[in-house]
């Protein structure tokens, strides 16, 4: 178990309390098939067209298991740095509900298919490692609408069978701020393996949530878990809610009821369920329609060999041949996509230069627009080339800024922009100096006022840059004053 | 063999778990026969098995995979062709309340 972190300590009557959260993760599969059928596993199309005769359970119908989930399974494993067990066995958990027409879920119990891995997340303050307790695969259930009708739940089983990856932590997060820090990692690993697409509001990837308090160096608390939190911000206020909650139970002179919760996202609190919802009594057994799951090393050597660069080994490559900070490294290699963008924008140009662009202007850019990084209205050739203009003096920093609102208006390369235009940095030290000549000239008592206070310098290269519309090279405007005003170089 | 004995209330729990309805009579009937089968298989207890893998298949087959290729579905008429009810391609059930 992860140690105390006091800066995560939450205040009650009696004094600071711990909570301590563990996480298991329902991720879909990114695959065309469903686990054990031949029936397509995408999201949407009309009610029970994605379904075959073995998603609807009909008698004598047989699964047989999508190579693809397998593969998917074991290089999630690989991306948790977990166990792989190459033999795992799927047993029947067993229980009644409308969208579970076989009567039990396909899932795997006390074999599983991936064992103990670690994740390890950074937060700007400090990082953690989050320990991985195991994976499995399990098929997913259909779905039940039920306000269509006063006397009828309506029930397609489109995503019935389709597979998925139940991702169980350690309970080493000690705050809302960890979770939602873990689960934003996590789902950045499944989206660089490609095994996950990550999309909570589609349900791809849903957590139930598993909250404790105690006393600092107490043993654990008694738990509840919060099922099927699915965004990451309800994550945060399912935590903080449920922490303040048992503390003050506890403090109360009540005790900890072990149930299941809801989360309500409208009101931001939790409640119980039904008890007889929760009356559990799966009684798992091996299904034996399926023999055991068993993979040979070589199986597993090949997908490792092409397993792609992680977020982690990504990071400190960037720390190391880019010279990036932690956390500038950190925030760039946060989706693949915007990886992929920095190191087309930073190839042969300076590398900070290009991360204080893709993090200030573009990222801002793009927030702005509300769009995705694959969308982008400036690709990583013209945001290059943006950068190039300024590196070899063509234009100033600011104007390069204009130059990018003109990129994200109106469209076109910077190249052309500055060329129409006419933004071409003034470099011709005798045209400068025909304008600074001309401002001191105008300005005396300025001009006095700067002898006593050298800071009042930055005024005249404002009245500079304005007089020749921001294209004259600050570093000559500031050289040509400092001379012609006689105000020393700052140490 | 009075270890697996089970009760009326297992016989029962065991009934509502798998949804099916019991008479007290019936409960006392399928108590006595469940205790007759358990009793029976429990012979098998007698045969040392310490050290020997459970057995999941007589001829050495192993588990069949398939391609990740989507080869059935669009039938939502055969689908949902058994079903008592059925509405806008959906099947209808007594309402289940959250």
């Amino acid at each position: 178990m992860a140690d105390t972190r006091k800066e995560n300590l939450i205040d009650g009557a009696t004094g600071p309390w711990e909570v301590i959260v563990g996480m298991e993760v329902h991720a879909q599969v990114l695959s065309n098939a469903k686990l054990f059928s031949g029936a397509s596993a995408a999201f949407g199309g009309e009610p029970n067209s994605h379904v075959s005769l073995v998603d609807a359970a009909m008698p004598g119908m047989l699964p047989v298991i999508n190579v693809e989930c397998v593969k998917q399974a074991i290089r999630t494993g690989l991306g948790l740095k977990a166990q792989i067990n190459r033999r795992s066995v799927f047993d029947r958990k067993n229980y009644f509900y409308p969208d579970l027409p076989q009567g039990y879920q396909i899932s795997q119990f006390k074999f599983p298919i991936v064992g103990e891995g670690v994740v390890t997340v950074d937060l700007k303050e400090y990082s953690f490692d989050v320990g991985i307790e195991r994976l499995h695969l399990e098929q997913d259930a259909g779905k039940s609408l039920h306000d269509q009708d006063p006397d009828h739940s309506y029930v397609d089983l489109n995503r019935s069978g389709v597979a998925l990856m139940e991702i169980v932590s350690k309970p080493d997060i000690r705050s809302s701020e960890e979770a939602k820090a873990y689960i934003t990692k996590l789902r950045t690993i499944l989206r660089y393996l490609g095994t996950c697409d990550g999309n909570m509001e589609e349900g791809s990837l849903r957590a139930d949530v598993n909250v404790s308090v105690r006393k600092l160096g107490a043993p654990l608390g008694t738990r509840c878990e919060i099922k099927n939190v699915n965004s990451i911000r309800f994550i945060g206020q399912a935590i903080e809610y449920e922490a303040r909650r048992q503390i003050d139970v506890i403090e109360d002179g009540g005790t900890i009821k072990q149930e299941t919760r809801l989360f309500d996202a409208k009101s931001g609190k939790t409640r119980p369920m039904r008890s007889k919802e929760e009356a559990h009594d799966y009684r798992y057994f091996p299904d034996p329609d399926l023999l055991p799951l068993e993979v040979s090393e070589a199986f597993v050597e090949d997908l490792k060999k092409v397993l792609p660069e992680l977020p982690d080994e990504k990071r400190a490559r960037f720390m190391s041949e880019y010279a990036l900070s932690a956390y500038d490294a950190g925030v760039l290699i946060l989706d693949r996509a915007s990886a992929d963008f920095y190191e087309t924008v930073a190839k042969g140009r300076d590398p900070k230069l290009a991360a204080n662009w893709m993090m200030g202007d573009f990222f801002a850019a793009l927030n702005k627009t509300g769009k995705d990084i694959t969308e982008s209205p400036i690709s990583a050739a013209q945001l290059g080339e943006l950068i190039d203009l300024i590196s070899s003096d063509v234009i100033s920093g600011r104007i390069a800024k204009e130059v990018f609102e003109i990129m994200l208006d109106k469209g076109g390369t910077p190249g052309a922009i500055v060329e129409e235009r006419g933004l071409k940095q003034v470099t011709d030290t005798g045209a400068i100096e025909k304008v600074v000549d001309e401002i001191i000239a105008a300005n005396p008592k300025q001009v006095e006022q700067v002898q006593t206070k050298p800071k009042t310098l930055g005024w005249f290269v404002g009245q500079v840059m304005r007089a020749t519309g921001g294209k004259a090279n600050p570093d000559a405007v500031n050289a040509l004053l400092r001379q012609k005003l006689q105000v020393p170089e700052e140490v | 063999m009075a270890k697996s004995e089970i009760d009326e209330a297992t016989v029962r729990r065991i009934a509502h778990l798998a949804r099916v309805k019991v008479t007290a009579e019936e409960a006392k009937s399928l108590q006595r026969e469940l205790n007759g089968i358990l009793s029976w298989v429990e012979e098998l207890n007698a045969i040392p098995t310490d050290g020997v893998e459970p057995l999941t298949s007589v001829g050495g087959a192993k588990l069949h995979m398939r391609e990740d290729v989507v080869t059935d579905g669009n039938k939502p008429a055969a689908v949902l062709k058994n079903a008592p009810k059925s509405e806008d391609g959906f099947f209808l059930v007594p309402k289940v309340i959250e």
